[in-house]
């Protein structure tokens, strides 16, 4: 085994557990001193620091969710002064109001260590050339894998997303031996190629895909490595964690979660109990030693199971398998998180439409595509088919603006959309993996 | 002269552009006894607006806005074409020359000869135009 870290990558269960214990009761403790929210939540649970005996104790604490940080808006579960923060990153929020998560050095340096640790995991290191092809920017997959790769001391190539002959060229060129964005990108990747007369797999260098930000599933994998003639690797974070985190190593069965900096759980999505590993639940991550955010048991909404076996490749740190879907509605649309709250709110503020809608999501060739139906109302009747397409382009433009992704429109009449008295089934996913 | 008189309600439909619609928007008329003159469809990506002249326009938009369409009165203006090769270029030269820029326009042929339906910006000064380029229009009262 290659290692980025082999004091902490190449500790026994034990010892692992023994470090987690210690670092989780110093973070509670810490919380309930001086994070107001924590400290409310706490109580409310009637847990306090000093029930925290054993590392299994984690299940006293309380959760938390999304909607915690919706309402935290924008800053205030942050523990660190803006002093003390170096960067922010910004993510789609349920709602109008988006997730923001602030970064002291520390908080980047371990983000960039876990990827170093996970990059390395996968026999990258000096002399590799990496094309980062995730968005740079409020994404954090561009960013972080920069610097992950950076840290290695491999050469990046900082792409970003978007003009794909381009990278075509640039991946020949400057010879990528690695690519990091997502599967659906690759794929596109692979067919521009082709229709430029470039075969991935004969004409690169390139070997490794670093592949992740939205689901996907072992029959693509085993059609990426077959056809682009690379090893394929799951990457997972959110922007909660930091973001890209934590990768498969060269095993590919299941990305390794470092102990040192997140404690994962499996619980239940409707109670709230602690599963077994090999029981299907929801994601729920503790974040041991993040600064300016620190989270205890935040529900992620990803439907997984843990592994938590010593790994073929000799690492006991456990390992979480692909993730198989969502506890809530959020749809991944080219990468980014979607919510159809979201929709409804943008909606809400546009007067030519309703507040009815139906997005419906397919591939067009390797890349999602999302049509949004909304119902004209009264007040934008025209007899103008330029009046009635100006009135499509604005919404077009508005939910674009508030999504971050690309988003067709179709005006429908008034009345036609499904109604729901209960739960509504507003979404129509007509990709398959 | 009163401009008024040559101002008609068309009434303007929002429809999605799959089979059936036409026939629910025609069904509905008939069933209201409402009689259409002339009518055109226009097309975009996904919907369609369609156009028509009727007998009874208030009739029409109160039944077609109570089974749920989007439904919009429109003045437009009816100009008197003569039957024959050549009829249309006559008018339509009179218009480009009167400087009337159209909106849309369609057209029918019916027993009293053939008639231009007209969407233009501003209704009033088009007809004032179209009156002194010596053409002839046909008064809202012969539609309604």
């Amino acid at each position: 085994m290659k290692s980025w870290d082999p004091h902490i990558e190449e500790m026994p269960k034990s010892e692992l557990h023994q470090m987690q214990y210690k670092l989780l009761k110093n973070l509670v403790n810490q919380l309930y001193s001086f994070s107001p929210f924590y400290h409310n939540r706490m109580k409310e649970q009637k847990v306090h620091p000093d029930d925290i005996r054993e590392l299994s104790d984690v299940i006293k604490l309380p959760f938390m969710f999304k909607r915690d940080l919706r309402d935290s808006y924008p800053d205030k579960i942050f523990m660190a002064s803006q002093e003390e923060l170096v960067r922010y990153h910004v993510s789609s929020g349920t709602t109008g109001k988006p997730t923001v998560v602030g970064y002291t050095q520390n908080d980047l340096n371990n983000w960039t260590t876990s990827l170093a640790r996970a990059l390395t995991s996968v026999g990258l290191g000096r002399g590799d050339v990496m094309q980062v092809s995730y968005g740079y920017g409020l994404f954090t997959g561009g960013l972080g894998l920069h610097y992950g790769a950076e840290k290695i001391g491999a050469t990046v190539i900082p792409t970003s997303v978007g003009n794909t002959e381009r990278q075509i060229e640039l991946m020949q060129d400057l010879r990528a031996t690695a690519i990091a964005c997502t599967p659906s990108y690759l794929l596109h990747m692979g067919e521009v190629a082709e229709k430029m007369g470039v075969s991935i797999k004969k004409d690169t260098k390139l070997r490794v895909g670093i592949l992740g930000a939205e689901p996907w599933t072992e029959r693509m994998r085993i059609r990426m490595e077959d056809w682009l003639g690379i090893k394929a690797y799951d990457i997972y974070g959110t922007s909660e964690l930091s973001g890209p985190m934590f990768t498969e190593c060269s095993e590919q069965k299941g990305f390794h979660v470092w102990s040192d900096l997140a404690l994962v759980e499996i619980v239940d999505p409707k109670s709230g109990e602690q599963l077994e590993p090999g029981e299907r639940g929801e994601l729920t991550v503790t974040i041991l030693q993040k600064e300016a955010m620190p989270m205890i048991r935040f529900r992620i909404g990803d439907i997984t199971q843990l592994n938590d076996e010593v790994c073929g490749c000799g690492r006991a740190h456990p390992r979480v398998e692909r993730i198989q879907g969502r506890v809530d509605d959020m749809l991944i649309i080219r990468g980014i998180n979607v919510f159809p709250s979201q929709v409804e709110y943008a909606l809400m503020a546009i007067p030519g439409v309703g507040q009815h809608f139906q997005i419906v999501v397919d591939r067009k060739g390797a890349l999602d595509d999302m049509l949004v139906r909304v119902e004209l109302n009264k007040e934008s009747m025209s007899d103008k088919i330029t009046d009635l397409m100006l009135v499509r382009e604005t919404v077009e433009h508005k939910l674009r603006n508030a999504l971050n992704v690309n988003v067709n429109v179709e005006l429908v009449e008034t009345g036609s959309l499904p109604r729901f008295e209960g739960k509504a089934k507003r979404v129509i996913d007509k990709r398959s993996l | 002269m009163d401009v008024k008189k040559y101002v008609i309600k068309q009434i303007s439909v929002f429809s999605e552009n799959r089979p059936g619609r036409l026939a629910a928007i025609a069904h509905a008329l008939g069933e209201e006894k409402v009689n259409i003159l002339a009518f055109s469809i226009a097309e975009a990506n996904g919907f369609g607006v369609v156009r028509a002249l009727v007998d009874q326009p208030d009739k029409a938009y109160k039944k077609l806005s109570s089974i749920g369409f989007n439904v919009a009165f429109t003045d437009v203006i009816a100009v008197r074409m003569e039957d024959r090769p050549g009829g249309l270029y006559e008018i339509a030269k009179m218009l480009g020359d009167a400087n009337i820029n159209i909106e849309y326009s369609y057209a029918y042929s019916g027993k009293e000869g053939a008639v231009l339906i007209l969407r233009v910006d501003q209704v009033i000064d088009a007809i004032e135009k179209i009156s002194k380029s010596g053409a002839t229009l046909i008064e809202s009262s012969v539609f309604h």
